[in-house]
This record gives C-alpha cells, structure tokens and sequence, in this order.
C-alpha cells in the first residue's frame, strides 16, 4: 500500500513529462511542435506498452515469448479496419475508444494462441511463441484482405468522432491521445502486478510445483497472464495504426518481437518502471542515433551484449542497487570512482564506434557516396591514422578500464560491507 | 468405523519396467499422526508425489475423505483439503516473506485467479497473513526475500505456507532434515502447534521425532509395507528391527 503511494510523485512526473516536452520544442516559425520530436515521443509511448506489456510475460512470469509483436501488430490491423469502418459511418465509436477496441481484437487473438503456448513453460513455450510469430508473419503475407499483403492496409484517421469534437488531424492530438492511452495502460498494468493474479504470475514464475500445490493451476496463471499483455499490446498497436495510417508487416514480424525483449531486458525486468527506460532509451536510439549512422543497430546488439552479461536486472536494476548507499547517504563517496571508470569507460565507446563508423564507411557508406565527417571535418577511411587512433582508444581504454573496474568494485563492496555491518538488516525487496 | 481422511487402496509406481511403489494400502484416519519410515529408496517421498497428485499412479485408489482423488492434478487434490511440503525446501525464493504466506493464503480465502482486487486493501487477509507470521516467529524478518532466510527458517515457512490453505489432510516431508538439534525442537512444537486438529502424515528420518510426535508408524521397505501400527508395536515388530536396522548399518 505505501509503494502505490510513496511512488505517485514519479507517475504524476512522468505525466507532466510527457504533456510539457513537445511545447520544449516549439517552432515559432511554423507554428507547431517539432514534428520530429513528436512523432519520436509518440514512437516512445507505443515502445513503452510494448515493452511494458511484455514484461507481464518475461519479467513477471518468467515466460519467454518470442511472438509478442503478434499482438501489437494485431492492434494494428485490427485498428485500421476498424478507422475504415468508422470513416465509412459503419462504426459509431468516438476516436479516444478505438484504443481499447484495437486491444480487444489482440486479447481475442491472444486468448486462442495463449491456449496454445501456455499449455507449456520454459523452452517448449518459447518455441510455440517462436512458431506462432512466424505462422502470423506468414499469415500476414498470405491473406491479402486483413492484412493487405506486403504493401500492408491503410486508413485514415480523420474519422470526426471524438468526445471532445478533436479531429485528429494535427499530430499534436495524436499525440496526446497516444500520452492518455500509455498511462491508462501503464496505471493498469501497474494494478495488475498489485493483484491475486499478479502475484501468482510471480509466484509460479518463481516455483511453479509450489504454487500447484496452494491450489492454483500454473497454466491457468500463465494463460491469463499471455491473453492480458496481449490486450495492452493491442491497444499499444491500435496507436501506431492511428499514428501512421499505414500497417505492414513490420508491425507483427520478428524484429519487433525481438525489439520488445531488447527494450525489456535492457531496462530491467525486475523491476515495474524497468521496461519504461528500455522503451525510452531504444526508442532514442533508434530516431537519434539512426539519423547519424547506419550502424546503430550494432550498437543496441553490444549495448545488449553487455547488459546480459555486466548487469542482468538492467538499468532500473543498476539505479536501485545504490538505493541503500543513498538511503545511508554515502553516494559521495561513489563520485570519485565513478568518474575514474568513465573516463576510460569513453575511451572504450569512442575507439569502438570509431572502429565500427570506419568499417562502415569503408563499405556500405562508400557505396552510398557518403563520407565520415567528425565535426565538419572529413575523415579520409583509407587513411592509416583514424584507424591506429581508434584501436589504441579501443584496446587502451579496455584495459584501463579494467583496472579502474576492479578498484571500483573494491570501494562498492567496501560500502556495502560497511552498510551491513551498520544495520544487519538485509536489502528489502523489490518486487 | 468413519471414513478416514486418507484411504489408499493397492496402490503400484514403475518408472518404466522399474517398480518403486509395489503395492501400498493405508488407511489413516482423521486426526490421526502417521509417520512413514524406512531405508533410503524405501519410496517414502514417492508414495507423497503419488498421493499429492505430482506423480500419476500406475494402479490402485487413493481417497481423500472418501472421494477418489487419484488421476487428479495437484492443483485440484490441494483445494479438496490436502496440502504438502518438500524435502528439499520450496518457496518463492524472489517474494517477501509476507508474499510467500498471502500467496499460500490466496486461493482457500476466494481469490482464484481474480485480477481486480488490488491486494493492499484486503484488509483481513493481510492481518491473517501477519498472524501466521507471528505464528510461524517470522515476523521480524517479513519484508526480506524469503530466499535470504537461514535453513531453519525456510524450513518453517514452508510449514507454514504448507498450512495455510486450511488443508485437513498435510503431507511434511523429512521437514526437519539437516536441522540442529534445537532446531528440531523448535521445528517439532511448530508442527505440533500448527497442525492441531489436522490429520499429519509426515516422512522421517530422525527416530526421536517420529517416536515423539507419531500415534501411527507405518514401514516401508522396498516400495511395500512391512509393519503398520502404534510406535510400541512397531518398535517390537522383529521384521523391523531387521529390516530396518540392517539396513541402517549398510
């Protein structure tokens, strides 16, 4: 009861966040926000049901599912037809609705997979939902009249129902249909993990025989759990459809799925508000990074690399492990260290990137005609010496960074040592 | 004579042309403490996994109250009334302590699978989640992960969670295996106190307990019963003592 409490400042935060940002990017010549912006944040607050809602399978079950894009791209779809029908009058359902129609189009379509998949646990459902992605990716090429074949269906979202006479033109409305739609979505994930079923999902996650023999059916757990994230998946996909006005493929293949676990895992899955950073910072990355080199998906795959290998409960994991070096108020002692494993820590990204920005540009940027530019100034590839600089900031900043994490890790175990010997009392839990 | 709480009639297991489990009759009557001993191998844990519905029999009955529980999924055996524990500790490493007992709690007080009642507001199942607690002497170490307690201490959640559902059948398995001597005390006058009134069945390896706790000892050797009977009987039964003892000293 206090965590529903003591953690609202962060959901009444992320909201003004999220309501104030675009106005940052006002554009007085235009007279609008940035469209970039815009559509950039609109992309996050899709990534983040997205990921939000896979987390119920991942995180919170520990089911392994291969096929969560299936559900979204469903939403999707299923959204469009229904903005179809809509524009014709056959549909009299007001715009701020449609969401949630699109989410039940998913829960139906996840309620008859979900009967499949979570017949099994571990590996065995992780291939069903491996089979189900590929048999829906296939589906989605084949029956051209849902799924409008490989050109995909389109729609248009200006359907002049809306509870408050918006129109949806601008992208702006949009937009702020796509902030009330995540955090409806979000609060009601969030409620979800505070439930009977909720903590069933993490009890059976944690030790299915034990919960069988308190009475519950492990499958039944795990079928509710796979037909609800398929619901929020939905409504997540029913906000792209009305984003774009165009559905393809993408929207339920495998990459996607695979977007979800990344966006999941880097975050953190042990924790609520996990996937939230994952989402954010993924979805930067891919609109940020994009624009600037061909090669960002090499860096989400190390970034991801590392993650799983250095810090498995991911980002929201790593700030909440210096939550009791806070609460003792001994963070100061952490900047010193800190910024002796930057240091070499940068040193490390930039000869990596260097590297990967070379080879790049050696290869797919000369066949594009572009050249590496560094501030401005261009950056012969064939040249000997970014080359040498790169591998020496690579290999050189490795090692360094290697000594510098062992002195870190000295002083990290040395705080905590202090900590337990202060108090005796054990982390509390997360979850 | 009433209908004993747990009947089990001819009961056989193979695990493929192996037979573990080579007809076993029981009747343990309600109320009643029944100790299942015997050497290693004997198939004391496996006649529990059969009874508990994790492992389906090969042939025979099993009763519980009367109605034929055998072929039954665990799930459905537990809410007819019967619970078990492990031999080797299980709990949910990841939960508080507190979550591990109101989950253990959740279904015999009507929750099924619901997922709109928010579960900070159920007043009186989190007061009797405390209650056990304070039952069990967990509650100062409530909101740590169960997986962070001492053995002794998972050892007596799992009891716990084990009565919690309210079950008036309860299976303990070897529950104070690889505990000290004051442990064991400690653990025996738990199990004393919270199974009061229910019918106990339990395996055990420690003779002292047996002989402490028991009204009822029942042999097994070899996947079948060799003397059934009071502990005074049993103890003076010479096919025991061979048995038994010989068995003890390979």
């Amino acid at each position: 009861m206090t965590g529903m409490i003591g953690k609202s400042w962060l959901w009444v935060a992320a909201v003004a966040l999220a309501v104030l940002l675009p106005w940052c990017f006002y554009d007085f010549h235009t007279g609008r926000q940035s469209g970039f912006v815009l559509s950039m944040l609109g992309q996050m607050g899709m990534m983040i049901i997205l990921a939000l809602s896979y987390n119920m399978l991942l995180g919170q079950s520990g089911l392994f599912s291969l096929c969560h894009a299936t559900f979204f791209g469903m939403g999707g779809y299923a959204m469009v037809h229904f903005l179809n029908a809509a524009g014709d009058g056959d549909l009299p359902v007001p715009m701020e609705l449609m969401p949630l129609l699109a989410g039940l189009a998913s829960l139906a379509l996840a309620v008859v997979f979900g009967y499949m998949a979570t017949k099994q646990r571990a590996t065995a459902f992780a291939m069903i939902t491996l089979g189900i992605g590929e048999l829906m990716a296939t589906a989605a090429l084949m029956f051209h009249h849902f799924f409008g074949g490989e050109g995909g269906v389109s729609t248009n979202r200006t359907i002049n129902n809306s509870l408050f006479g918006l129109t949806y033109g601008p992208s702006i409305q949009v937009y702020y249909l796509i902030v009330a739609w995540t955090f409806i979505a979000a609060l009601a994930m969030f409620f979800l993990t505070k439930t009977p079923l909720g903590r069933m999902a993490n009890a059976t996650r944690d030790n299915f025989e034990r919960a069988q023999f308190m009475g519950y059916d492990p499958r039944m757990v795990r079928f509710l759990q796979f037909a609800l994230s398929g619901l929020f998946a939905g409504i997540g996909g029913g906000l792209y459809a009305v984003t774009y006005e165009i559905v393809t493929f993408d929207a339920l293949a495998a990459p996607l799925s695979a977007n979800a676990l990344l966006m999941a895992y880097i975050g953190g899955t042990t924790v609520f508000g996990g996937p939230v950073l994952g989402a954010v910072l993924i979805t930067l990355l891919q609109s940020g990074v994009s624009l600037m080199s061909n090669s960002w998906l090499v860096y989400v795959g190390v970034l991801f690399i590392c993650m799983v290998i250095f810090a498995p409960s991911g980002i929201a994991g790593l700030i909440l492990g210096h939550r009791p070096i806070v609460r003792a108020g001994k963070l100061g002692q952490l900047v010193v260290p800190y910024i002796r494993v930057l240091i070499p820590g940068l040193l490390l990204v930039l000869g990596f990137v260097g590297l990967v920005e070379l080879t790049s540009f050696l290869t797919i940027g000369a066949a594009q005609g572009k050249t590496l530019k560094l501030n401005g100034n261009e950056i012969d590839v064939h040249a000997t010496m970014p080359w040498l600089i790169s591998a020496v900031a690579l290999i050189g900043g490795g090692a360094w960074l290697w000594l510098e994490a062992r002195y870190f890790r000295r002083v990290w175990d040395g705080l905590m040592a202090d900590l337990k010997a202060a108090d005796g009392k054990a982390v509390r839990v997360l979850a | 004579m009433s209908t004993p709480a747990l009947s089990i009639r001819e009961i056989t297991k193979s695990f493929g042309q192996t037979a573990i489990i080579r007809g076993v009759s029981l009747d343990i009557a309600a109320g009643e403490r029944h100790a299942i001993i015997g050497p290693n191998g004997a198939g004391k844990t496996t006649c529990f996994n059969l009874i508990s519905g994790r492992f389906p029999i090969t042939s025979g009955e099993i009763h519980l109250n009367g109605i034929r529980i055998d072929h039954l999924p665990p799930h459905k055996i537990n809410r007819m009334g019967l619970s078990r524990s492990f031999q080797i500790t299980s709990i949910f490493q990841r939960l508080s302590v507190f979550e591990n007992v109101r989950c253990a709690l959740l279904w015999s007080r009507g929750y099924r699978y619901s997922f709109w009642s928010p579960l900070w507001r159920q007043r009186e199942l989190n007061e009797q989640a405390d209650v056990l607690l304070e039952d069990l002497n967990l509650h100062t170490r409530r909101d740590i992960p169960a997986g962070l307690l001492s053995y002794a201490e998972q050892r007596a959640l799992e009891i716990g969670m084990t009565i919690a559902g309210g079950a008036s059948v309860i299976l303990l398995d070897e529950p104070t295996a690889g505990m000290s001597n004051t442990e064991t005390d400690y653990a025996m006058e738990l199990i004393r106190r919270v199974t009061k009134g229910k019918t106990l069945v339990m395996v055990e390896h420690d003779m002292k307990v047996v002989f402490d706790l028991a009204d009822v000892i029942t042999v097994l050797v070899y996947g079948q019963v060799i003397a059934s009977g009071p502990p005074e009987a049993v103890r003076a039964n010479p096919a025991v003592q061979e048995a038994y003892l010989g068995a003890l000293v390979e």
